[in-house]
Order: C-alpha cells, then sequence, then structure tokens
C-alpha cells in the first residue's frame, strides 16, 4: 500500500506565501526522509498529512486516506512528533504519555501499559516518574518520541527529531528511529535539514526546496556497490594517490581526503561475501600502498557515497557537497 | 568475534527476555472516551491533582476560604436561630472568590497547553477541534460550581438538621435549590468569560491578571448609568458588567430579596447572559478553529 501520496498538492498563505507548490510526490512503505532548508515547506507537509491545514489545491492521501475528509480516521493511525516543545513541565512522562494514549483512543489501563512500554522502548527507565521539567533535551526528546508511539500508529510523522541534541544524542535518536522502522514495523516519515544525517537511516528521500519537489527517490539501488573508502595521510597523499592509481584504483580527491572506490566496485555482484572479498583487497591494497612508501596514517575508514550526490545533479541547485551533516542549502 | 556468533544454548537459563516491540491489535474508543478522559485530566488539573504541591495551593486555598464561610454560616445560625445569609445570596457573597478560582484555574486549564505547546498534539489525535474547547469549557463550569455548590450543599444538610419538622425542611429545600441554580449561572457566565480570555493568553500569570480585569473593567460604566436621574439607566446599569449581569439574573428568577432593582426589565437580563455565554462559547470555538491551523 502506498504510505503517502500527493497529487499537484499546494499550500498558499494569503495571497503571498506559498509554502507547497504543485508538489506530486508518492511515498512507499518504510523509512522515508523528507529533506529541506528551513521553510522549504516540511511542516507545512506534515500538517497537511494530518489534516490539521487544507491544502489550496491538489490531492493528498495518507495510508489510502483522504486527511481533509477522514482526518479523524487518519490522525488516529498515525503518529505526530513536533519540531518545538510540546510537553508540560510539571508532569511526569508516564502520566504524560498515558494521558495522550488515552486521547488516541487507548482504553485506561491498556494505556498505562503502553506508555511505560514506550518509554522503556526509547530508553527512559526509572526516570519516567520524574517531572518532564527536570529532563535534558535527549530525554525530552524521548518523551516526545514516545509520546507519539504509545498508540501504535501505522505511520509516524517525525519533525526535525534530532533538533538541538548533541551528537551523541543524534546517533541514539537515529538508531532509535531505525529500530522503528524495521524492528517495529512502523512507517517513518523524518523531516530534516541535515541530509547527512537522515541518509543513514532512510531507505527513501524526498527532497522539497521553496515549496517544490527537487528529487525523489529510493536509496536501495546505491548501496553497496557505490562504496567507497575514505583514507587520509598526514603528508605524502600525492605520492599514495599516484601509487594507487598506477595499482589500477580510479581514486578521487576530496580535500585532504583520498576516496577509493571498491576494487571491481562496477563488477561486482551485490552479494555479501563477493562485497567483503573486494572490500579485503581494497584494503590490502592501501595498507600494502601505505607502508611501503612508509607514511604517516591518519585514518582509513569505509562510508558510502554521500547522497548529496543524488541530489547534486542540478549543481546550480545544491551547491554544497562536503562530509556528513551537508545542509540543502538551496537559494530561496 | 561478537556475541551475537555465541550459540544460542549457551545461554544461561532464567534471564529476563526483551519481547521486542508489541504491535497493539485491540480495540480504539471512539469519541464520547476521548471527551471522558479529557474531562476527567481537566477536573483533575483544576484542582491539581496528580499534580505539584504548587499547583493544589490556590485552588484549594479558594476551596478553604468558601467552605470556611459556610462553615461560619452554619455555626452563626445554630446559635442564633436563624439565617444570616439566605441561600441565594451565599454565592453573590462570593462573587469575588469565584472571580479568583476561575482567574487562577481556566489558565491553568488553557493557558498552559498553549504555553507549553501540547496543543498541536491534541490536534494530531482523533479529537475534534471544537470538543477540546467544550471539554475544557465543561470542566471549569464543573469545578467552580463544585467549588460554591458543595459548602452550599453542605449548608442546607446542616440547616436540615436544625430545623423543626418535616414542612420546615421542605421550605429549606425550596430555597436550596434555587440558590443552586444561581450557583450554576454564575458558573457558567464567570467560566465562559474566564475561559475565553485565557484561550488568548500564552502565559498564566498574565491570564489570570487579564481576567480580573476582564471582569472590573466595565464596572465604572455601572457606576456611572446608575447615578443617573432616570430611572430606566438605573435598571439597565447592571447589564454593563458581567458581575452585575449576573446579579440582576439573581434579582430576576432566583432570589426574594432584591439588591439590585432590575424591574421591570429582568427577562432583559436573562436574555443578554444568555447571549453572552452563546457569543463567549462561539467565540472560543473561532478562536480554537485559528489555533489548531497554526
Amino acid at each position: 500500500m502506498t504510505l503517502i501520496a500527493t497529487q499537484s498538492l499546494t499550500k498558499t498563505y494569503g495571497n503571498r506565501v506559498t509554502a507547497l507548490s504543485d508538489l506530486t510526490v508518492t511515498v512507499e512503505p518504510g523509512i522515508v526522509g523528507l529533506v529541506g532548508a528551513n521553510g522549504a515547506g516540511k511542516s507545512t507537509f506534515i500538517k497537511i498529512m494530518l489534516g490539521l491545514l487544507e491544502p489550496t489545491g491538489g490531492q493528498a492521501r495518507v495510508l489510502g486516506l483522504d486527511p481533509m475528509t477522514d482526518g479523524h480516521q487518519v490522525r488516529a493511525r498515525v503518529g505526530y512528533m513536533p519540531e518545538h516543545d510540546c510537553l508540560p513541565p510539571d508532569l511526569s512522562a508516564a502520566e504524560f504519555v498515558t494521558h495522550m494514549g488515552r486521547m488516541s483512543g487507548l482504553p485506561k489501563t491498556t494505556a498505562r501499559e503502553r506508555a511505560s512500554e514506550t518509554l522503556r522502548h526509547v530508553g527512559l527507565y526509572e526516570e519516567r516518574y520524574r517531572q518532564v521539567g527536570g529532563y535534558s533535551t535527549g530525554m525530552k526528546q524521548r518523551v516526545k518520541l514516545a509520546q507519539a508511539l504509545v498508540h501504535d500508529p501505522d505511520l509516524l510523522l517525525l519533525d526535525e527529531p534530532t533538533n538541538g541534541l548533541d551528537p551523541a544524542g543524534r546517533d541514539a535518536m537515529l538508531t532509535l528511529i531505525e529500530r522503528i522502522g524495521t524492528e517495529f514495523g512502523i512507517s517513518v516519515l523524518v523531516c530534516s535539514h541535515l541530509l547527512g544525517e537522515v541518509e543513514r537511516i532512510c531507505d527513501a528521500l524526498v527532497a522539497i526546496e521553496g515549496g517544490r519537489l527537487l528529487r525523489s527517490a529510493q536509496l536501495a539501488d546505491m548501496t553497496a556497490v557505490t562504496e567507497v573508502l575514505s583514507v587520509e595521510v598526514s603528508e605524502g597523499s600525492d605520492e599514495l594517490a599516484a601509487r594507487l592509481t598506477a595499482a589500477g584504483l580510479p581514486i578521487r580527491r576530496d580535500g585532504r581526503l583520498l576516496l577509493v572506490p571498491l576494487l571491481d566496485a562496477g563488477t561486482v555482484p551485490v552479494g555479501a561475501q563477493a562485497r567483503d572479498s573486494a572490500l579485503d583487497k581494497t584494503y590490502d591494497l592501501i595498507l600494502t600502498a601505505v607502508a611501503e612508501l612508509d607514511l604517516p596514517l591518519h585514518r582509513l575508514d569505509q562510508r558510502r557515497h554521500r547522497v548529496v550526490e543524488l541530489f547534486a545533479t542540478d549543481p546550480a541547485r545544491v551547491p554544497e557537497s562536503t562530509g556528513a551533516g551537508t545542509a540543502l542549502e538551496g537559494a530561496r | 568475534m561478537t556475541t551475537l556468533d555465541v550459540p544460542q544454548t549457551d545461554r544461561p537459563a532464567g534471564v529476563i527476555h526483551d519481547i521486542g516491540y508489541q504491535r497493539y491489535d485491540g480495540p480504539r474508543l471512539g469519541r464520547r472516551h476521548l471527551l471522558g478522559g479529557l474531562y476527567l485530566h481537566s477536573l483533575r488539573t483544576a484542582f491539581g491533582l496528580g499534580r505539584t504541591f504548587k499547583a493544589k495551593i490556590f485552588p484549594w486555598l479558594i476551596v478553604g476560604v468558601v467552605g470556611v464561610v459556610a462553615a461560619v454560616l452554619i455555626a452563626v445560625r445554630a446559635q442564633i436561630g436563624e439565617a444570616p445569609l439566605d441561600y441565594a445570596e451565599f454565592p453573590e457573597a462570593l462573587s469575588v472568590l469565584i472571580i479568583f478560582f476561575c482567574a487562577i484555574v481556566a489558565p491553568e486549564l488553557v493557558s498552559r497547553d498553549l504555553h507549553s505547546g501540547v496543543l498541536p498534539l491534541y490536534f494530531a489525535r482523533p479529537l475534534h477541534r471544537s470538543d477540546y474547547a467544550l471539554v475544557k469549557l465543561a470542566a471549569l463550569i464543573s469545578a467552580t460550581f463544585l467549588t460554591v455548590g458543595v459548602p452550599l450543599t453542605v449548608m442546607f444538610a446542616g440547616a436540615a438538621f436544625m430545623v423543626d419538622g418535616i414542612g420546615a425542611v421542605w421550605d429549606e429545600l425550596g430555597d436550596f435549590l434555587p440558590a443552586l441554580g444561581y450557583v450554576a449561572v454564575h458558573a457558567v457566565v464567570y467560566s465562559v468569560l474566564a475561559l475565553l480570555v485565557a484561550s488568548l493568553v500564552r502565559r498564566r500569570a498574565v491570564a489570570a491578571g487579564a481576567i480580573v480585569g476582564a471582569f472590573l473593567l466595565t464596572t465604572p460604566v455601572v457606576v456611572v448609568l446608575s447615578v443617573l436621574p432616570y430611572e430606566a439607566a438605573t435598571q439597565l446599569a447592571w447589564l454593563a458588567s458581567p458581575v452585575t449581569l449576573v446579579g440582576g439574573i439573581g434579582d430576576w428568577a432566583f432570589e426574594a430579596s432584591s439588591d439590585f432593582d432590575v424591574d421591570p426589565y429582568g427577562p432583559l437580563y436573562g436574555l443578554v447572559g444568555v447571549a453572552m455565554v452563546v457569543a463567549g462559547t462561539l467565540l472560543l470555538l473561532a478562536r480554537y478553529r485559528k489555533v489548531a491551523a497554526k
């Protein structure tokens, strides 16, 4: 079943501000990233999906339902985690999530059970009896996620779930979202302005800019075969580059990094064993080269092609393409 | 290699297994259940139940004062043998306290949801937007009614034991029931106004001040009108402020004695009261239609 489908969806505020413009996109179940700069229309998109905003034009369907006419049915099956603070400081997390579960139609005792289960799944144990006002940002984000999850929705809408978190908190939150999408079997739409962040966990990406669709793509077909190793040496990177090129590896330079595609990457069939052997061979080649040249190796690790490259088909639109955490800073 | 590669049989027996995430297939209850849940939650919030001690201080202070007033009235009646205050005069005498109660509780019910951002979570659930506003209003009306109505009932119960003969008890009941209705009028009119003001203000302290202000704002108009040398102006003067409006309704419909001289405009007071409640409720609903879209 299609998760979300929109047909030339348009939303203008007054006559001036266009939040969404002629957006046609189809999203299949799984973990989907919705990326765009601040003001690109992500939050408006979510609110239309929840049936809280009426589109100016076009159509939207969520879980096969029209959010405008069947808003209550949609909202009963969808969990929403807003971007901004949304927790009452003087309630305990357990009490708050229980209440929110009841507001989604769970019977009283079920709501209480599911609230503590859900809080446990997001990583809150004994703390859940303390008042939310005393929580750290990371714990608050977990409570926000728990209240979206307590009624076991079929679709989670997460608006900037990693906002305000430190790197470790971000990683934990992303891992949690990935678990929800894979182990829990709940489809997730993650909004973010950080492409490098959501690409790690998403099956598909939808990029919007200025309310228009920039690109929508599945990531499944660009996993193993596009993997690269990045090498960093403190000195002598030119010599190493020359050596590796001579060994038949088509390397690329990215600042101080050398990006080395896997050996025979183009021809290796997708399969764990074949991939591993290619990986080992490439590692061996690089290590041998570094050792023979006697260079101080700073870093050698593995990374996927940045999805930025997927969106870089129109270079004028996405000028920046460096490293993880790249923001989509389209000129609006 | 990692521990994942250890065969299952090597695990120690008796460990607690994480059974993982459980999907929920049980019933999802409908609108009535949602309304009931929100109503009870709001009523508990009104009296600070399930919250910190700080949240309980102000509502219970007022409940305490009203209770003391009722207790004193019962005691005095027991001593001198006659009621110092009619039942219907009770809510009127306490109108300032009722305003304070509304000014404390209404922000607690709606302003804090606005301030803490909880409101979008309600609207992202299968709850009607208008239901949220109406349930909050119902909770405030109930809380106000209970705060004044329960001591009044205690007063009646006390009196019922004091008077001689069943006939006198029936007389007491005949005085008591309209007074209870008068308490309800207070609760409804004050709550609508207080909740409407509170729904516009995010900060609780500011909202409380704004509510008291809204009740006092037009008091000078009443004073000016009542000193005009026209009888009609004096009789209509009480319409200008919500407090005296309710007093006027009381004079017309609930009280034997008349503190406010509203004759022959009594029905007009009733009509204006109803119009105010209806208009206030409609404005409240309009307010939440707008908030939900934000």
